[in-house]
């Protein structure tokens, strides 16, 4: 049979994730330490899951409503109010999703129509893209810069926006750089935006995961939240991510159309991850603070660690990642994270999983034990300064 | 202040550089409070936890409710004395409700501990009464889970 004449052309036009082969080598490496998950290393607590086991119990085993409990919802609607002043009904324009992704492709696939263009600041987190694509629109990078800490820029922005332009992806903070934006570096996005018929997705999955200042988000400045599909979810706040529960929040008239293409597609999130994620939004702050604590504590050893090395790394002030540059070492990225972990097994990922842009570069992550994060560091050091190396 | 006393109770392994990484604070100041905490003693000591259990070794552990009669002048605190003063003792506790005096011994071999409350907290005149429990299975010591370590199960690389 030839399947690829059977097999759709965009999909197959999408390239797989760029790391598999990379990946296939740490797997079979037993005793490497990785530095490369993307996701906490905290159990979810106890009452959050204890709460999901009382549902189970309890028989709460049926379908939910296409967006989600309504309770859910609007502790959803609160917690967004309390934690980045934003106001949204429960009833009309807010949606439980599978996910931070889905409600990212449910954003993209409502807003686009085919050749409309999805402006995507990298590097970044890897699903925009192929999104975008899959619903026929184009993906156009925007590169942010180390110089700017990865910020998107007014100037960058207004060099990519062109008549066919619809969505601009926002995400920050950063995966894989860290970066965030403040409310001034925003204000300058929403100053380009406001008189234009573009849309932002602002993905916040990372929200509650800043350090020294508070996570702002674009829908809360003048004039944008009628223009922004939010999107958040309990993966990384609430070390949730295997229970696979995510949020949009968006105006009315978008918010229908998405839960259209979710109501078809998904039907409804999983039922006791829902039950689970109330008691996490209601009574979760004190979890959030406290792990956050420990992710800064192990942010400074870690940048302090790459800086010491001679291995330049601005401090990221969001999400759980360094991106250092590797630059000095002379290496592609590719060759860095390959040799690295063939000599020292320590696994890292290459930037350039996260957009070409991401050359020289290598993300770090720093959800591990401190002990593990100084081993790896003294293994990376032994790397690049040579003491002792191959 | 505080930081500093949270991070070495969760872990007094960690050197005052590493604090002084972690609160960007400089090492010779982190180096200086940690002293003063120390002489004032509000550091009281640094230990490390163990699982026995792991090793060739197999000592009990046993609480012991005192009831006690208060001094004159002294409430608790001279008989707690008294008896805090024994290597034996790991610690000890004044309490509310049906006892007074929690005794707790590490360590030991069942006779042992039979012994030394026979012979040396039995015979008190100020205690009135006694009841050992032995400790049969350690879960969790001072915010440690005891079993085995969790492994991460974690994917090794997602994006």
């Amino acid at each position: 049979m030839n399947y690829e004449s059977l097999l759709s052309q965009k999909v197959q036009g999408i390239p797989p994730s760029g790391i598999r082969k990379f990946f296939d080598i740490v797997s079979e490496m037993k005793d490497a330490i990785s530095l490369g998950v993307g996701e906490p290393d905290f159990v979810t607590p106890w009452h959050i899951r204890n709460e999901a086991i009382y549902s189970l119990e309890k028989g709460r085993t049926y379908y939910t409503s296409n967006s989600g409990l309504l309770e859910l919802r609007r502790e959803i609607a609160l917690y967004m109010e309390r934690r980045i002043n934003v106001s949204y009904d429960p009833a009309n324009e807010v949606i439980v999703t599978v996910g931070g992704s889905e409600a990212i492709d449910l954003c993209i696939r409502a807003l686009v129509n085919p050749g409309d263009e999805v402006l995507v600041p990298e590097p970044s987190f890897v699903c925009y893209k192929p999104c975008a694509i899959m619903a026929g629109a184009k993906a156009v990078p925007l590169v942010t810069k180390n110089e700017n800490k990865f910020k998107l820029t007014k100037e960058e922005l207004l060099a990519a926006i062109t008549p066919k332009t619809k969505l601009l992806v926002l995400p920050y903070p950063n995966n894989p750089t860290g970066g965030i934006m403040t409310k001034e570096d925003l204000e300058d996005i929403a100053s380009v935006l406001r008189d234009k018929d573009i849309f932002v997705l602002s993905d916040e999955i990372y929200g509650e995961l800043t350090y020294g200042r508070e996570h702002i988000s674009i829908a809360s400045l003048p004039g944008m939240r009628e223009r922004t599909v939010l999107v958040n979810g309990f993966s990384k706040s609430y070390a949730m991510t295997g229970w696979r529960l995510g949020w949009a929040a968006a105006p009315k008239e978008v918010m229908q159309q998405m839960v259209k293409i979710h109501q078809y597609a998904i039907m409804c999130a999983p039922t006791a991850s829902q039950y689970a994620a109330i008691e996490a939004v209601k009574n979760g702050d004190e979890d959030i603070a406290r792990m956050r604590e420990q992710y800064n504590y192990r942010r400074k050893v870690i940048v302090d660690g790459f800086n010491k090395m001679g291995l330049s790394c601005f401090e990221p002030e969001g999400a759980f990642y360094v991106f250092p540059s590797i630059q000095s070492t002379g290496l592609t990225s590719d060759e860095f994270a390959e040799k690295l972990l063939r000599s020292q097994k320590i696994a890292v990922v290459p930037g350039t999983a996260f957009g070409d842009s991401g050359e020289g570069f290598i993300r770090c992550s720093y959800a591990y034990s401190i002990a593990n994060i100084n081993e790896a560091l003294e293994r990376i050091d032994r790397f690049v300064n040579g003491k002792g190396a191959e | 202040m505080k930081k500093i006393l949270e991070l070495l109770e969760r872990d007094a392994s960690l050197t005052a550089e590493q604090i002084a990484i972690m609160l960007d604070r400089d090492p010779a100041e982190v180096k200086e409070q940690i002293a003063e905490c120390e002489k004032k003693n509000i550091i009281v000591g640094y230990k490390t936890i163990i699982n026995w259990e792991k090793t060739e070794n197999e000592p009990v552990s046993a609480i012991i409710e005192l009831k006690v009669t208060p001094q004159r002048g002294e409430g608790f605190d001279e008989v707690a004395k008294r008896i805090y003063q024994y290597d034996e003792v790991a610690t000890v506790y004044l309490m509310s409700g049906g006892f007074d005096l929690a005794v707790i011994l590490e360590g030991k071999t069942m006779k042992e501990v039979a012994l030394f409350v026979a012979e040396k907290l039995a015979p008190m005149e100020q205690v009135i009464s006694t009841a050992t429990h032995f400790v049969l299975k350690k879960y969790k010591v001072d915010g440690n889970i005891v079993s085995d370590k969790p492994k991460d199960t974690r994917e090794v690389i997602t994006l």
